[in-house]
């Protein structure tokens, strides 16, 4: 038989790989190194991190690809990149430079208020964030081989990360108690696929990996987040923005691995150094949220 | 009998419901003291970089080794490279296995590919005849076996993506990732 690419057990399959692991993101190619040698198992190319996006604020878009090249060319671990919510040519643009995995993003400015890309046009895999059970198979149901909780980026506050990630698993539990005959006006209640809903009521649980993300800060937060029950994390703003990066990022891979045992997690978060300067999200505007981006 | 799977990071609940599939139970391991429990040990796929990292960090290189020279070990993709003696490259390995392995040999993610090969042990040991269909993401070649090592699975074109070495295991490709339990059969079987 020929060899087939592009599959969906394949999409889904490097997602796979990367559970138990720390994504970070970076913006030069001796950060990607610095992420590598602490043990993240893939890294975000990015010209800025979400915390420098929202202050400088403007048009956030796709990096530039001589950038993702670069850090391509300067780490073994997969690259990911991201493109604004439905612009199916920027995902074009890095599916064409080999880019292992696209984020469409509401951290960049979305291009589609109403649409967001059709992933299963693509080779490459997708990662799509979600709020809640509803959104999130949406985004499988668009072609998306991976899902993130949304959290708020660049914040450094964990808070709304753990709001979705209770969302989607809490959604989840409750739908395994939810009556068959039930299940088409739950799917239509939440705007999903009525097959997706019918799975994860099978497997009680997302039919792909699904990470947190968007605030996590510490070695405490990560393992917050895998106590809840996610497969892994991202962490954007908070290794860099913070004091001594290579330290804090280590730490939170080790953390990730090790999320249930207290006295690893006390041992790892001594001695890191300043954390990145947070934003309290109860206390931003409505409009400087970019969590409810996304359709 | 308990069957150790390595859950430093990487896709160790995959092995684990495979196990719990073929009636063994699966145990996580991610502390040397851990390991005295088992009788076999699965190294899953995920970042070789990461896996070796924490393993060196966590004290678990020479409890690893020790164990390997005495009980089976099966590494699938970043666990083949784990198990290897030679990656082209400074990371930590813990060189219990007689093959030189080529990182990312295939390429980027958009080569991650599957295909279905001829395993011939694999047939003997569980009396079947269907080809074995293989998933391989961002998979490395084994790109030579030396000593007592054994090539157990190629590619058409030939290049090696199984090898055996007495009660050691390295395949390209991931088991865990199908429906066909009897990868996980045939390393059952090497436990004596």
């Amino acid at each position: 038989m020929q060899e087939q690419k592009g599959t969906f057990a394949v999409k889904k399959g490097l997602a796979q790989m990367l559970k138990g692991g720390v994504i970070m993101d970076v913006v030069t190619p001796e950060q990607a190194k610095i992420a590598e040698e602490a043990g993240a198992v893939a890294v975000m190319a990015l010209e800025r991190v979400p915390a420098d996006i929202r202050a400088q604020g403007g048009v956030a878009r796709m990096s530039d690809p001589e950038l993702i090249l670069k850090i391509m060319d300067a780490v073994s671990i997969p690259v990911m990149a991201k493109v604004r919510i439905g612009h199916f040519v920027e995902a074009q643009i890095l599916e064409a430079i080999g880019v292992d995995y696209i984020d469409e993003s509401e951290v960049l400015t979305p291009a589609d208020e109403e649409h967001h890309i059709n992933k299963h046009e693509f080779s490459v895999p997708f990662v799509c964030g979600a709020r809640n059970l509803g959104e999130a198979l949406r985004r499988i149901g668009e072609g998306a081989a991976m899902i993130r909780t949304k959290g708020e980026a660049g914040t450094g506050d964990v808070v709304e990360a753990v709001r979705h990630a209770r969302a989607v698993l809490g959604e989840i539990r409750r739908l395994q108690n939810t009556p068959d005959e039930e299940l088409m006006t739950y799917a239509k209640n939440i705007g999903a696929p009525y097959e997706l809903v019918k799975q994860v009521k099978e497997l009680g649980r997302l039919p792909v990996v699904n990470f947190a993300a968007g605030g996590i800060a510490t070695p405490a937060d990560a393992a917050l987040m895998m106590q809840l029950g996610v497969d892994g994390v991202f962490v954007g703003s908070g290794i860099f923005k913070s004091g001594d990066p290579a330290r804090r990022a280590a730490a939170i891979v080790k953390a990730v691995t090790h999320y249930n045992n207290p006295s690893i997690l006390a041992e790892v978060s001594r001695n890191l150094g300043e954390p990145m300067v947070g934003i309290n999200v109860s206390a931003m505007d409505d409009s400087e949220r970019i969590a409810g981006r996304g359709w | 009998m308990k069957v150790g799977v390595l859950a430093l990071q990487g896709d160790f609940a995959e092995h684990l419901s495979m196990l719990r599939r073929i009636g063994v139970e699966g145990v996580e391991v991610r502390l040397p003291e851990e390991l005295e429990t088992v009788q076999a040990l699965i190294i899953p796929g995920g970042e070789s970089t990461t896996i070796g990292k924490l393993a060196v960090d966590f004290g678990l290189l020479e409890p690893l080794r020790a164990f390997g020279r005495e009980r089976p070990i099966w590494g699938t993709c970043a666990g083949a490279i784990f198990l290897s003696k030679d990656a082209h490259r400074q990371q930590p390995l813990l060189e219990l296995m007689d093959i030189t392995v080529q990182r990312n040999a295939f390429g980027r993610q958009v080569d991650s590919f599957e295909a279905d090969l001829d395993v011939k042990p694999l047939k003997q040991a569980t009396g079947t005849s269907e080809p074995y269909h293989a998933v391989f993401i961002r998979a490395p070649i084994i790109e030579s076996v030396r000593g007592s090592a054994e090539v157990l699975a190629t590619l058409p074109d030939g290049r090696i993506v199984a090898a055996q070495q007495g009660h050691l295991l390295a395949t390209s490709f991931h088991p865990e990732l199908t429906d066909d339990l009897r990868f996980h059969q045939y390393f059952v079987s090497l436990i004596s």
